[in-house]
């Protein structure tokens, strides 16, 4: 398999020259310097390597560059606009939803997947739809309570 | 040193002159201590296991306004950057804005012995808040030589002192231009009881938050430096195994590898960690492993190897004995172990995440036989700790790597190597044994812990002549901190205890602990959770059940009341609510200390139902998330946290103490609901079978 040596991220094309096997996360943290999105696992069990790769969410530690092709990448430096923060960056805030916050990247990453997919999601849909991703400081209740935060600030998340 | 006056210990015969429209701010406190200061390197950093006593090792106010603090303490996600800024702002005071803290780096900020113990709050708090009194009070002293009035006509407020009667404000940092204040730190300026607190005692949100959810703040894990490859280490094939032969032919012919072998330690350096990866598992080794103590032998070993294990001795025909385990878990902070070494000459500078930075550095000195002022250890906001990190293996490793192969290297634990090399908490066994009168009054008392650890083992009510002891035995595996460490454990047993006795009296077993209990902020934590949780009050549903348990740690009381759900069908324990009060004083910042109770309350709750790190002869048998389960958003009950502010009594540290009451109230519960008692932690790693 030849080099990975383009990838589309955050709105821009990046140029590398990245073995197809490595991880995406890799790519993005060792090669592009966009180190918010965290290696936790490597196994795909904690959600800390979020990232949307066209809006839809996926383990960047268990996602070989090689696959991405011409899909647009967004990870979370890429959610600002204008230096505006999205909905769901300022729900965390406000919301205290984080300690330690080493999980926070993936855990907005997943909510803002849940909230362009699913606008008002319930308690128990964010719950279903969370599951995959470990906050081990606990602080599900306010992350709960965070997205459900965005979701009634932006009338589901479309700001 | 001591002088009458309630504001300024130092000597003001040496206060400088004027000049201009600022201040030179150079006074001293007597000659010989002037020139000692003159010759420090800024006062910080170097010297002994001691905090030194000059103010600038602590606080200096830049040109601009300004105010740098230096404190030792690691943010591991306890929000303590924010609550520790509050208190210089409120002290000071200054605008929080104007306030930045450096933490954890050994080469800036005064020598501590680390994060834990809930230390922060009790003790560190108060040495910032004597520190920034200090600095105001060498403030006002300037200002007032410089404007020529009375100090007592002076104000402090906002970033500046202000001379109300001629209408005269001058900002800290036009006053210090700068310089360092040259005083030491004072016990006796006077200091804002936390009853006029204004910016402490507030819901401040996590003063860099907003680096946190833009993904720009770099833990150690996310440095980079210039020229940085990427490390990893071959681990041997199970505890205390022996190398016996390797061949690394095929890894050392890799373009972008270098292999590192120093007698059993085996690694090797890559351009990148994927590489890394490749040529690890490129690696032929060869290992001679030995018997060792297995998860099923556990508990017997642990009674076998005890120190001064002496048989139960309480007597009486009403004597209840039970014996209660804990197993070993896992802290699994998620940013594993990681570490940045960079060697420049014979200088070292290691970024890694820890709760103890100036262990580390020992830790360092030691292995790489350096001394320890060519170290500096710097610990960025780090991704948790739970009392996992501190150690400084990885930094170890990293800086042996960046040495032998003169670059430098980043070294990030895999979740495997997490789960099997670093350590565990104690697993225990506690034998109980206790009498009580019909009416509920407990006459005698015994409590013996075998391994996990003392903290927690006097229980914290009217037991006449109880007898504690702890039992340090042999641990087949490598054990270490935990948040509140064995108050978790001991608790666990006396509250399970405690319930069984109170069923075995027919009383209540809210009832039956008050009996027990005159401390009135005992009684108060337990009197709001009961009735915000609404303790026999509300009519149980069918497979329901409610639980209780008090507790204190760190000066904290605690009272945690759940309710579960039980699947009989499915065996599954689902806890549904789960209601706490804690009161540990003056709360510093209500939010953050909510969020702690919250957090210790879910991570409580793993090692109540199902953590358990399992292990045969040598070797973790479950050292991932898939077979290591962690409580997840469809763990979490509806939590709801009571704080019982006391802003007359001293702020008591409490990242640790709301962790100890869960499991208890949840194995209480679980009895409530189906008469099934349950003695050893996790409760529930396999369901229920009612």
């Amino acid at each position: 398999m030849s080099n990975v040596t383009l990838l589309h991220v955050n709105g821009s094309a990046r140029a590398c020259d990245a073995d197809a096997a490595r991880p995406l996360l890799s790519v993005l943290r060792d090669d592009l310097a966009l180190t918010g999105t965290k290696f936790g696992c490597g196994e795909g069990q904690c959600g800390a390597c979020t990232v949307l790769v066209d809006g839809v969410p996926v383990r960047s530690c268990l996602t070989p560059c090689g696959s991405i092709g011409p899909q647009k990448i967004t990870t979370i430096e890429g959610l600002a606009r204008d230096g505006h923060l999205h909905a769901l960056q300022e729900a965390f805030l406000a919301n205290g939803a984080m300690q330690c916050a080493y999980c926070t990247s993936g855990m907005i990453m997943s909510g803002v997947a849940l909230l362009a997919k699913n606008p008002h999601p319930s308690d128990e849909e964010i719950v279903r739809f969370m599951d995959g991703n470990i906050c081990r400081c606990g602080v599900y209740q306010r992350i709960l309570a965070a997205i459900k935060h965005a979701a009634a600030a932006t009338n589901g998340g479309a700001k | 040193m001591k002088t009458t006056s309630a504001i300024a210990p130092w000597n003001r015969r040496r206060f400088l002159q004027t000049f201009g429209g600022g201040l030179a701010v150079l006074w001293f406190l007597d000659d010989a201590h002037a020139q000692a200061e003159s010759g420090r390197r800024g006062g910080r950093g170097g010297g002994g296991q001691r905090r030194p006593p000059e103010l600038a090792a602590w606080l200096q106010i830049a040109a601009d306004g300004t105010v740098t603090i230096f404190t030792g303490k690691a943010e591991c996600g306890q929000n303590i950057r924010t609550s520790l800024t509050q208190v210089v702002a409120e002290e000071l005071p200054a605008p929080l804005a104007a306030i930045k803290l450096v933490m954890g780096d050994t080469a800036l900020t005064p020598w501590d012995a680390g994060t834990f113990g809930s230390r922060t709050t009790p003790d560190m708090a108060p040495q910032l808040r004597k520190v920034a009194a200090t600095a105001r009070e060498a403030l006002v002293d300037l200002a007032a030589a410089a404007w020529q009035v009375d100090r007592v006509s002076l104000l402090a407020a906002d970033g500046k002192i202000v001379h109300a009667a001629s209408h005269r404000s001058v900002g800290f940092g036009e006053l210090t231009k700068g310089e360092k204040l040259l005083v030491n730190v004072s016990d006796s300026a006077p200091t804002k009881p936390a009853t006029a607190w204004k910016i402490a005692g507030t819901s401040l949100l996590k003063i860099n938050g907003r680096d946190f959810v833009t993904g720009a703040h770099a833990y150690a894990s996310d440095i980079a430096r210039p020229g940085m490859w990427h490390g990893r280490v071959l681990r041997p094939a199970a505890f205390e195994a022996t190398l016996v032969a390797l061949d690394a032919s095929a890894a050392a012919a890799m373009p972008g590898v270098k292999v590192v072998h120093e007698g059993n330690f085996i690694a090797v350096v890559a351009l990148t960690e994927h590489l890394a990866a490749q040529a690890i598992a490129a690696l032929r080794a060869e290992w001679k492993t030995t018997p060792q103590i297995s998860e099923r032998e556990l508990f017997a070993h642990l009674r076998a190897t005890a120190r001064g294990a002496p048989p139960v001795t309480v007597e009486s025909a009403a004597t209840l004995r039970q014996t209660y385990t804990v197993a070993y878990i896992a802290h699994t902070p998620l940013e594993p172990r990681a570490a940045v070494a960079e060697w420049q000459g014979d200088a070292l500078t290691v970024w890694t995440g820890s709760q103890r930075p100036f262990g580390v550095r020992t830790e360092l000195a030691a292995a790489l036989h350096v001394s320890e002022e060519k170290i500096r250890v710097i610990v960025p906001d780090t991704g948790s700790g739970y009392g996992g990190k501190h150690t400084g293996e990885a930094a170890v490793e990293a800086a042996r790597l960046a040495r032998a192969v003169g670059r430098p290297v980043k070294l990030v634990w895999t979740r495997e190597e997490e789960f099997t090399w670093a350590y565990v908490r104690p697993a225990g066994v506690i034998d109980l044994a206790s009498t009580a009168t019909a009416d509920g009054l407990v006459t005698a008392w015994e409590h013996h812990n075998y391994n996990s650890g003392s903290a927690g083992l006097r229980a914290p009510y009217e037991f006449p002549g109880q007898r504690t002891e702890y039992h340090p035995a042999r641990s087949p595996l490598k054990q270490g901190s935990y948040r509140a460490l064995a108050a978790t454990a001991n608790h666990f047993a006396r509250e399970t205890h405690l319930d069984e006795q109170a069923r075995a009296l027919r009383l209540d077993p809210l009832e039956f602990r008050l009996k027990n209990l005159r401390e009135s902020r005992a009684r108060a934590v337990l009197a709001a959770a009961a009735k915000r949780f609404g303790w026999n009050q509300t009519p149980r549903a069918p497979d329901r059940g409610c639980g209780l348990a008090y507790g204190l740690d760190k000066g904290g009381h605690l009272a945690t009341f759940a309710e579960v759900a039980i699947d009989r069908a499915t065996g599954k324990v689902s806890v549904v609510r789960v209601v706490q009060a804690f009161e540990c004083g003056a709360v510093l910042n209500p939010a953050h200390l909510k969020n702690q109770n919250e957090g210790a309350i879910v991570q409580g709750l793993g090692a109540a139902l199902f953590e358990a790190v399992r292990f045969e002869n040598g070797r973790i048998l479950n050292p991932h998330f898939a077979g290591y389960r962690v409580p997840r958003f469809s763990d979490t009950p509806v939590i709801d946290v009571l704080l019982l502010n006391r802003p007359d009594l001293p702020s008591a540290g409490a990242g640790e103490a709301p962790i100890i009451g869960i499991a208890p109230a949840v194995g209480n519960a679980i009895f409530d609901a189906t008469g099934v008692r349950l003695r050893s932690l996790p409760l529930v790693p396999n369901g229920l079978k009612v």
